[in-house]
């Protein structure tokens, strides 16, 4: 809003703000001031009320000892709005003053910046912005490029301007999200019930798992995981896995179909949750998953592997967003947020579950050694490793599914993504879940 | 029944005389309808000829949406997929309709007329109504463990040496969707049956027994009759709830079973709104014509 960027009153450009997010007309507007007023709430005291910040994003990011630790460090208030990834993009999009704060996927921002609903975030306010790993900035994990097939981060992370609809090709000052958490995600599998080694992505429509195999009703990120088996099964070879053509959108979700009329698939899922249940009760042994699902299993005291392929990793990351409309102390309260989220202490918590920080220098500092060797290093863990909750995730002597940080990393061979033809892929994911 | 006749015939002669005040005493009823009912309707309707790209809807007059929806329906070779997911909604409507009606029929019956006192059928009812003091989503999940590989009825079915291996078809499947369709919507049909059952004069059904009719004549020709308004509006409730469900379909279909309202659902997602209120608007003209059709068979306003 250029008419309440002054931040000479904080107070009431909030209220203003408040009643812009109702709508833009000016008779809300009004309304919204005059029911301040009404209300007899005096810009004096509206300053010294708390700040409270509507955090909206999925579950698995949404940890409720991150919001308490951070109200203990600087008294401004979490509140965690928890939705489904597809949702976060659908409020992103219509609903752009429900929230303070965004945590999204990279992938979905081809969706959200052309709205004009994100604010670009000046990375001169963020303390360790040049500390963002390279991986963000450039594709690149220990000087090395990974794959980019998708919607890559650096193809996406910068944007032209504060108010821009468009993303930079170089480097500039805005970036669209700061990263939060990422990883490289493969399948999940129950090495007791499978009783051999699985090394590619194949494996998943592997008719010996018949009835025993489920993959994520997601289509962004379910077409990527059927697009990796396709390539591994030696169907075809996708030029780019991210942005597929029409006739390949047909051929993959062509192969999906034929799988599950076979009866392959137990179930699909949408949800984190969904997929832990599937895997812990036996239904399902080799199935699409992502690391803290692997992780949840594990802490229940069931054998469940995050299993490397040869084929590499479908990777994906998430990042913190502003809205375009949001200003005075709520902004100052988020860019403190973002700050505090690259600090550390949030980096170690997160690397603790199985994740990766966008700081890796400051996530070290918060773990100790032995922590820092298991997790990032690959190596054998000395001591039992435990969740932030406490619950043994490794025994002494076990080492991480994947090894090392460069390893996994390393390892992507494409990113979650959003395509031209994307209308034209979900129709068809349609089509197969009908099937 | 005849004095209600004549009511309505009065009433409607008055409003010809020039009486409006019966308008004005609705008209706030009408404001309510017509603002959060009728204008969103239309607004669906408008928005189904829009156009859209990934993230905007565009106001457009286009049968664009129309058209992709029956992409294809014209091949003969292989149904598309919204003739498909039709059809699989229509069969889950008939079977859970069936079973319903004649489980909420039998159940309504039992505790009209073969329960003497008026306090354990009260107890009885209450009873029926208990598991609907825990949210329908509960219900549902909590057949999972019981149907699942694993589950208890496996379990069970394995240990008494009835079966080999884990029975597969009773979770994620047809069978596990019908089955929780049926445990959640029966009561829409007891409730209903129940009400006109215990309306219909006792004095009736004697005068059955004494003219010689058997119990099953008896139920055929006097209480099926009588009944029949609450047997319309418990399937009126039941078909439409069926018929928009994606929540029962995706839990116990393990997401593997199409119906039309996932596949809106999907749509709203994809923020593909023009063609998610396409697909709305077909749907709910599909569940007008058959709501109409159940209303042909009974005058449900006289009736009540």
């Amino acid at each position: 809003m250029s008419d309440s960027s002054s931040t000479k009153k904080n107070v009431l450009t909030d209220a203003l703000d408040l009643a812009n997010a109702a709508s833009m007309q000016r008779r809300t507007l009004l309304k919204g001031s005059a029911g301040v007023l009404a209300t007899g709430m005096f810009p004096a005291i509206h300053a010294q009320e708390k700040i409270v910040l509507r955090y909206l994003g999925t579950a698995v990011n949404q940890d409720k000892a991150i919001g308490d630790k951070f109200k203990a460090d600087t008294g401004i208030e979490i509140q965690y709005v928890a939705v489904t990834t597809d949702d976060v993009t659908k409020r992103a999009v219509t609903a752009p003053n429900s929230f303070d704060l965004i945590d999204t996927e990279y992938f979905s921002l081809k969706k959200i910046v052309p709205t004009g609903n994100l604010k670009g975030i000046d990375t001169k306010k963020i303390k360790n912005a040049d500390k963002i790993t390279t991986l963000f900035t450039e594709g690149k994990v220990g000087g090395k490029t990974v794959g980019e097939q998708g919607t890559a981060p650096k193809k996406v992370i910068f944007l032209e301007g504060e108010k821009s609809k468009a993303f930079a090709k170089s480097p500039t000052q805005f970036m669209s999200l700061i990263p939060t958490v990422y990883n490289a995600d493969t399948l999940g599998i129950r090495p007791d019930l499978i009783k051999r080694p699985i090394t590619s992505w194949a494996e998943l429509l592997n008719p010996e798992f018949k009835g025993k195999a489920a993959i994520l009703n997601i289509p962004s990120i379910g077409i990527m995981d059927a697009a990796m088996v396709v390539e591994a099964m030696g169907i075809y070879k996708y030029p780019d896995k991210g942005n597929m053509t029409k006739k390949e959108i047909d051929l993959t979700i062509k192969t999906l179909i034929d799988a599950k009329k076979a009866g392959q698939f137990r179930s699909l899922w949408k949800d984190f949750n969904e997929s832990v249940n599937l895997m812990a009760s036996g239904e399902v042994v080799i199935q699409s998953m992502w690391s803290p699902a692997v992780t949840a299993v594990r802490s229940k005291g069931i054998d469940c592997v995050f299993q490397p392929l040869k084929e590499g990793y479908r990777a994906w990351a998430a990042g913190f967003g502003l809205p375009a409309t949001l200003s005075g102390r709520k902004l100052d309260g988020a860019y403190e947020f973002i700050n505090w989220f690259l600090d550390g202490w949030a980096g170690a918590y997160l690397n603790r579950q199985g994740y990766y920080s966008a700081v890796l220098d400051t996530a070290k500092s918060k773990m100790e050694s032995y922590e820092w060797a298991y997790w990032m290093e690959g190596k054998a863990a000395t001591k039992d490793i435990l969740s932030p909750h406490g619950d043994v995730l490794a025994k002494t002597g076990s080492v991480r599914d994947g090894g090392s940080y460069e390893n996994r990393m390393g390892g992507i061979a494409c990113w979650n993504a959003v395509m031209d033809e994307n209308n034209y892929m979900v129709q068809k994911w349609n089509e197969f879940v009908a099937a | 029944m005849n004095t209600s006749i004549q009511s309505a015939g009065q009433a409607q002669s008055d409003l010809s005389k020039g009486q409006v005040s019966p308008f004005w005493q609705i008209t706030p009823f009408n404001c309510v309808f017509i603002l959060f009912f009728i204008v969103p309707l239309l607004l669906i309707l408008m928005v189904s000829f829009w156009d859209f790209n990934e993230y905007e809807i565009l106001p457009d007059f286009t049968f664009k949406n129309y058209l992709s929806i029956f992409d294809g329906c014209l091949n003969t070779q292989e149904m598309c997929v919204t003739l498909k997911t039709y059809l699989s909604t229509f069969k889950f409507c008939f079977t859970v309709w069936l079973s319903t009606l004649l489980i909420g029929f039998t159940l309504a019956y039992y505790l009209a007329f073969h329960i003497q006192s008026a306090v354990v059928q009260t107890a009885l009812f209450a009873i029926c109504t208990i598991p609907f003091w825990t949210s329908n989503v509960i219900r549902m999940i909590s057949w999972i463990p019981l149907l699942g590989r694993n589950g208890l009825v496996n379990k069970a079915l394995i240990e008494s040496g009835l079966v080999q291996a884990p029975v597969e078809w009773l979770l994620f499947s047809n069978f596990s969707v019908i089955l929780a369709f049926i445990h959640l919507y029966t009561m829409f049909m007891i409730v209903p049956i129940f009400n006109s059952m215990m309306r219909i004069d006792k004095s009736l059904i004697e005068a059955a027994s004494d003219s010689g009719a058997s119990k099953w004549q008896t139920i055929w020709n006097v209480i099926v009759p009588l009944s029949k308004t609450g047997i319309i509006i418990g399937s009126i409730f039941v078909i439409t709830i069926v018929m928009g469900d994606f929540v029962t379909v995706g839990v116990m279909g393990g997401q593997q079973i199409a119906s039309i309202g996932k596949i809106i659902q999907v749509e709203t997602s994809y923020l593909q709104f023009p063609l998610a209120a396409a697909n709305a608007v077909i749907l709910l003209s599909i569940v007008l014509m058959m709501i109409w059709a159940l209303t042909r068979m009974v005058d449900i306003r006289k009736e009540l």
